[in-house]
């Protein structure tokens, strides 16, 4: 009998601070155990929770897609007591991981469809995994355009960025990377990400959004979506909430009847309309 | 499988082969309090009791509970990787439970072992491990409301055995095939014993006459429920206290630390309550029940709404009556789900 409780041990074999303000370190994580590697199958969208022993365990996005192989990347925001350890520990240091958790993204669902991605700040994590699984030569042909919108207040705030720079190369993929205000060597986009989406103005026909950023870009965002004639069942957006189990049980991460930890954290514009919004 | 008769002149030697392979525990008073304790003869059985004041959830979720240890030594071969603790090393018995608590384990079966990954092999178990052997109720108090929840005083659900008190003698039903085989020593129960069981069951639902209607509540949409006027006022004399949730035999939220003392490390579970507002505060500090309101109208809807929609209809509340026991500002669950329900 699999205890769902007891992490893998992995060793981190990278560690990187993404971020100017350094709030935002990216780890890669190995397996210590080859067999863990085969039994943490994941899908992009899933989350995992990092186990640092004696401090606990934080609920983090998979921001590395199974197609890269069995290395794991996580990128942790510094905000509590387990991130604020986590910080601070460094290549070769070994911790744990339990999961994968929760549903993913409706990958299967959004085949034959055009996709638009929509990031703001650091919840690009789960995002920057599923435009790596979608651009992955066997997925690629199962999609029709992509989109991708991603912003960040200032150049140094945004992740990843040897990978949006790849893909800024590729011509299967329309980029719209984009920073709140004008700054020094910027020449990219700059707005707000509501206002690039309102320029990029995606067609809602046969189309799926995926809308993942903070309280804020996701309440103008959706405006503008409504406007261009997006229905609710369209837009999948990814929910965050306190989690300890991760396996809907411990009764804290629910909104309504659903637990953001294992019915989510993905779900539909059309399925959050009807719960309460205690997120 | 046929009721047996289990005279109570006959209970020593019925214990003893219980205790053979088992620890058998049975609620017991601690001066004024009704407890769960060690059976140790059975001359300590109390046979007049409504129930004990916390529920035996404990057994199954233990208040505070090692999962798993490790050895705090980041230099070390094995140092800082989780290991799972024991299991249950030998079995138990819960001689006297009443109908109600077991139900609300059946209950909880259906949350902490859901499918493959959530499995909760500590509550597994320790399940499995245990023969319940409940105590039919032939006199609810007044805070019992069992049987407008599903369950009632005399019912069988999540019971290995069922015993109807007749006096001198005790109806002993088998429930599940651990409960028959507990009982396969003992005399087969004569009609007119079984008559007499019935007849107790059945005065035993006639005295519940207050309690909860719940028809409305399982037809209406989430969102109507949780938007009803009446949270504005339910939660006003409420002191976030908890007490309803740490004696409620359904109430299952948890916590889960880490506590290191030098070299030993552990990781723990310990009993949690949604009154709480530091349960759903995020990193940010964002909460998204932040107030007393949202707090206490989760309890009542997990209980009454989103229990039953994702269960199949089961509802997260047997009506032990605890609750309206032991809330020191006299909240009542039954006025707050027929207000629910109107």
């Amino acid at each position: 009998m699999k205890n769902p409780y007891v992490p893998y041990p992995v060793k981190i074999t990278k560690a990187l601070v993404e971020t100017e303000d350094k709030q935002l370190k990216s780890f890669w994580l190995d397996f210590l155990n080859p067999a863990d590697a085969k039994a943490f199958d994941y899908t992009p969208g899933q989350f995992a929770e990092l186990s640092v022993s004696g401090f606990g365990e934080i609920p983090i996005g998979i921001a590395s897609s199974p197609t890269e192989g069995d290395t794991l990347l996580f990128t942790v925001n510094k905000v509590g007591h387990v991130t604020k350890k986590l910080h601070n520990m460094a290549e070769g240091d070994v911790m744990g991981v339990r999961g994968p958790l929760g549903n993913s993204y409706p990958l299967k669902e959004m085949e034959g469809k055009n996709v638009v991605i929509v990031a703001g700040g650091f919840a690009v994590t789960t995002l920057r995994s599923t435009v790596t699984w979608m651009l992955h030569p066997d997925n690629r042909a199962k999609y029709g355009k992509i989109d991708f919108i991603y912003g960040a207040r200032t150049p140094g705030l945004l992740l990843y960025e040897d990978q949006w720079r790849e893909w800024q190369k590729r011509d299967d993929i329309d980029c719209h990377i984009t920073i709140d205000r004008e700054a020094p060597g910027w020449d990219g986009l700059v707005g707000f990400v509501p206002t690039i989406c309102e320029q990029v103005a995606p067609k809602p026909d046969n189309a799926v959004a995926l809308i993942c950023g903070p309280p804020v870009m996701i309440r103008f965002t959706q405006p503008v979506f409504d406007k261009l004639g997006w229905q609710p069942e369209q837009i999948v957006m990814s929910l965050e909430n306190r989690m300890k189990c991760g396996i809907g049980i411990c009764g804290r991460c629910n909104v309504g009847p659903e637990y953001v930890c294992k019915d989510g954290p993905v779900f539909t514009k059309a399925q959050l309309d009807k719960l309460p919004a205690e997120y | 499988m046929a009721d047996k008769i289990l005279a109570k002149d006959k209970l020593a030697e019925f214990i003893a082969a219980l205790q053979k392979d088992k620890d058998v525990f049975a609620p017991k008073l601690d001066n004024d309090r009704l407890v769960w304790a060690p059976l140790e003869k059975a001359d300590d059985i109390v046979w007049e009791f409504s129930n004990t004041e916390m529920s035996p959830k404990d057994f199954f979720f233990p208040q505070t509970e090692c999962m798993m240890h490790f050895k705090n030594d980041p230099k070390a071969e094995d140092g800082m990787i989780m290991q799972a603790e024991p299991e249950l090393a030998k079995e138990r018995a819960l001689l006297n439970i009443r109908p109600c608590d077991a139900k609300a384990f059946g209950v909880l079966d259906m949350i902490f072992c859901q499918d493959e990954m959530t499995n909760d092999v500590y509550w597994r178990d320790k399940r499995e491990k245990t023969l319940l052997i409940g105590l039919a109720c032939n006199d609810p108090c007044p805070t019992c409301f069992c049987t407008t929840v599903g369950c009632g005083p005399h019912n069988e659900a999540g019971l290995d055995v069922l015993l109807v008190d007749l006096g001198d003698k005790l109806l002993a039903r088998p429930i599940s095939d651990k409960g028959a085989k507990a009982l396969s020593a003992l005399p087969e129960a004569a009609a007119d014993d079984a008559a007499k069981a019935a007849e107790l069951k059945k005065a035993a639902e006639d005295s519940i006459t207050q309690g909860v209607g719940t028809d409305k509540i399982s037809g209406a949409e989430v969102l109507d429920l949780f938007n009803l006027p009446m949270w504005d006022r339910v939660h006003e004399s409420c002191l976030n206290c908890g007490t309803c949730t740490f004696c409620c035999p359904t109430c299952h939220c948890f916590d889960i630390q880490d506590e290191v003392q030098g070299e030993a490390g552990r990781r723990v579970r310990n009993w949690d309550y949604c009154m709480s507002w530091l349960f759903t505060v995020h990193g940010t500090g964002h909460n998204p029940r932040h107030g007393k309101k949202e707090r206490v109208r989760q309890r009542f809807m997990h209980k009454f709404k989103y229990i039953p929609l994702k269960r199949g209809g089961e509802i997260g509340c047997v009506g032990c009556g605890r609750c309206v026991q032991l809330c020191p500002v006299n909240i009542d669950v039954r006025e707050v789900v027929n207000s629910m329900n109107a």
